[in-house]
């Protein structure tokens, strides 16, 4: 699946909420499904500034796609990092330095993506797009 | 004359901003610990300083100019008053707490010698850490810390061992702001001042709740920010006793704080001038006056038994939520409860009450130290103060139990 049919395939089961409740739960269930980055990885040189919450992440190449892999200690900062990585991940470096973000404003999410926000959704993404950057490089 | 029960009402309608919404709720603001709300006697002082009577002070010969100096200088003696200051020049109006740290702990970089040391305590806010630390790294000063116990309290043993001749300033929050536990301080000026030492008492948290005075507490330095007793942000005091003041070397140079300028000397203009450099916020040093009218209006007395009475329920309460602990939980407190449940981030619960119109603070509260002590990223801190009801106490407590069945 493409970025873009991940993107609009995560719109659309949002679309099925009424309420900020229902939202925050299925992002918590996110947050609690997310396969974990191997304890290797949750070190110091993995975490991700700027975020009240702790945030590791974990990238490899694979052939030329980049897999990644998460934690966090919020649930709902790992479920945020969990739409993320189910968007970004097992795609193309040179797709993930292509693709927008506007789908978080249509999930309802637009409040956390403030530069301010003490959960760092601006860093994730910026984190992400950083790997992709570094793997485009080493396969061009 | 203090009033015995408050009249939440008409208090509220006090406050424009408690009558709005957030995110689709009637706001419960529990952040108070952080900033105080405004009321509008304060908001309108600030205004009509500037409709009427703003001007640059002390310089000017007009008019307009000296009625501005006027409400500065009122402002000044108003403050003086609440605290019982001996004079107003031992009142210098700074931009915060910070700045006033700062000003005092810059000053003693011309006091102090290698060996001298200095006394902290575990609780205190970042700024009042950072400056000091910053004071030792300049003059080979050594910075001892006050342990503090599991309970949240400062360990006064300890303390008394850490006193000595070579004590030269001891710096301690009144009230600290994790926890909100109000700590002995006139014991440790009267120790300080035992061996010779001065004291620097970070009042920030304590003036929303009580009123200090700075004479029989014979306290060598007070500081406090406006915005945390319902003032502007942007201006806070320093209280210095005039022997002290006149000690210390000016912190910045420029316009205000000048007696006499030529290229080969400049001599230095009085108390409090000589700490003022530059335009000062005149129209925050208003508003700063008004908050103090307002907050002595509906009396200090009435203030912290409502206060403590909304702490008291809330605690009983939350204290039901299987899991929950709150830090420093000991009788000798001040209106904020600082908490946490068991396998759950304060971060997230934060963000679910948030969804709900209601706001408390969450994280490491600039006291990283007290953080790192329990081993904990963070807490939920609630803070309460005399416009909160008991109503919305109720509905924070539903919020925090909604918050956690979802977390769970």
């Amino acid at each position: 699946m493409s970025i873009a049919e991940q993107q609009a395939e995560i719109v659309a089961e949002f679309a099925l909420f009424d309420d900020w409740m229902q939202r925050y739960e299925y992002m918590i269930e996110l947050g609690k499904s997310l396969p974990l980055i191997a304890s290797d990885y949750k070190t110091d040189d993995h975490i991700i500034k700027g975020c009240q919450s702790k945030v590791w992440v974990h990238a490899e190449l694979e052939k030329d796609k980049i897999l990644f892999t998460a934690d966090s200690d919020a649930i709902i900062t790992k479920g945020i990092i969990a739409i993320l990585i189910r968007v970004f991940s097992n795609q193309h470096p040179k797709d993930i330095l292509a693709a927008d973000t506007a789908f978080i404003d249509e999930i309802g999410l637009k409040e956390h993506l403030s530069p301010t926000r003490a959960n760092g959704l601006v860093s994730m993404i910026k984190q992400l797009k950083m790997y992709a950057i570094a793997y485009q490089t080493q396969l061009t | 004359m203090y009033n015995t029960t408050l009249d939440l009402a008409q208090i509220r309608a006090d406050f424009p901003i408690l009558q709005r919404k957030v995110n689709g709720q009637p706001l419960i603001y529990l952040d108070n610990a952080a900033t105080s709300q405004t009321p509008l006697p304060v908001i309108n002082a600030i205004s009509d300083y500037y409709k009427h009577s703003n001007a640059n002070i002390h310089r000017g010969v007009h008019a307009l100019s000296q009625e501005a100096t006027d409400l500065f200088e009122a402002a000044r003696k108003k403050i003086q008053n609440h605290f019982n200051a001996a004079a107003a020049h031992e009142i210098i109006l700074t931009s915060g707490t910070t700045h006033a740290i700062n000003l005092v702990a810059n000053g003693f970089a011309s006091i102090l010698e290698k060996g001298d040391e200095l006394i902290v305590s575990a609780l205190e806010h970042h700024a009042n850490i950072v400056p000091w630390q910053m004071l030792c790294e300049r003059t080979g000063a050594k910075l001892n810390v006050i342990p503090m116990t599991d309970e949240g309290t400062l360990d006064m043993e300890a303390f008394d061992a850490l006193v000595s001749i070579r004590t030269k300033v001891v710096f301690v929050n009144h009230v600290s702001n994790a926890l909100g536990i109000i700590n002995p301080i006139k014991h440790i000026i009267e120790k300080a001042h035992a061996v010779g030492a001065a004291v620097l008492i970070d009042g920030a948290q304590a003036t929303p709740h009580l009123v200090p005075d700075v004479q029989a507490l014979d306290v060598d330095f007070y500081t406090t920010s406006a915005h945390k007793i319902c003032g502007p942000t942007g201006i806070g005091m320093l209280y210095g006793k005039e022997e002290w003041l006149r000690k210390l070397p000016p912190y910045q140079g420029g316009g205000e704080m000048i007696d006499q300028v030529t290229f080969e000397k400049t001599t230095y203009a009085d108390l409090p001038h000589k700490f003022e450099a530059g335009t000062p916020n005149i129209a925050g040093g208003v508003g700063f006056g008004a908050a103090i009218d307002y907050m002595n209006t509906i009396g200090f007395d009435a203030i912290a038994a409502h206060e403590y009475n909304l702490m008291q329920h809330a605690s009983e309460k939350l204290t039901q939520i299987e899991g929950l602990r709150i830090y420093g939980n000991v009788p000798h407190k001040v209106a904020v409860i600082s908490f946490n449940v068991e396998g759950l981030h304060p971060y997230d619960i934060g963000t679910l009450l948030d969804k709900m119109g209601i706001a408390v603070r969450t994280g490491h509260h600039c006291c990283q130290p007290i953080m790192d002590f329990y081993q904990i990223p963070g807490t939920v801190r609630a803070s309460f103060a005399f416009y909160n009801t008991h109503e919305e106490v109720d509905q924070f407590v539903t919020g925090v139990e909604k918050a956690v069945s979802m977390l769970r």
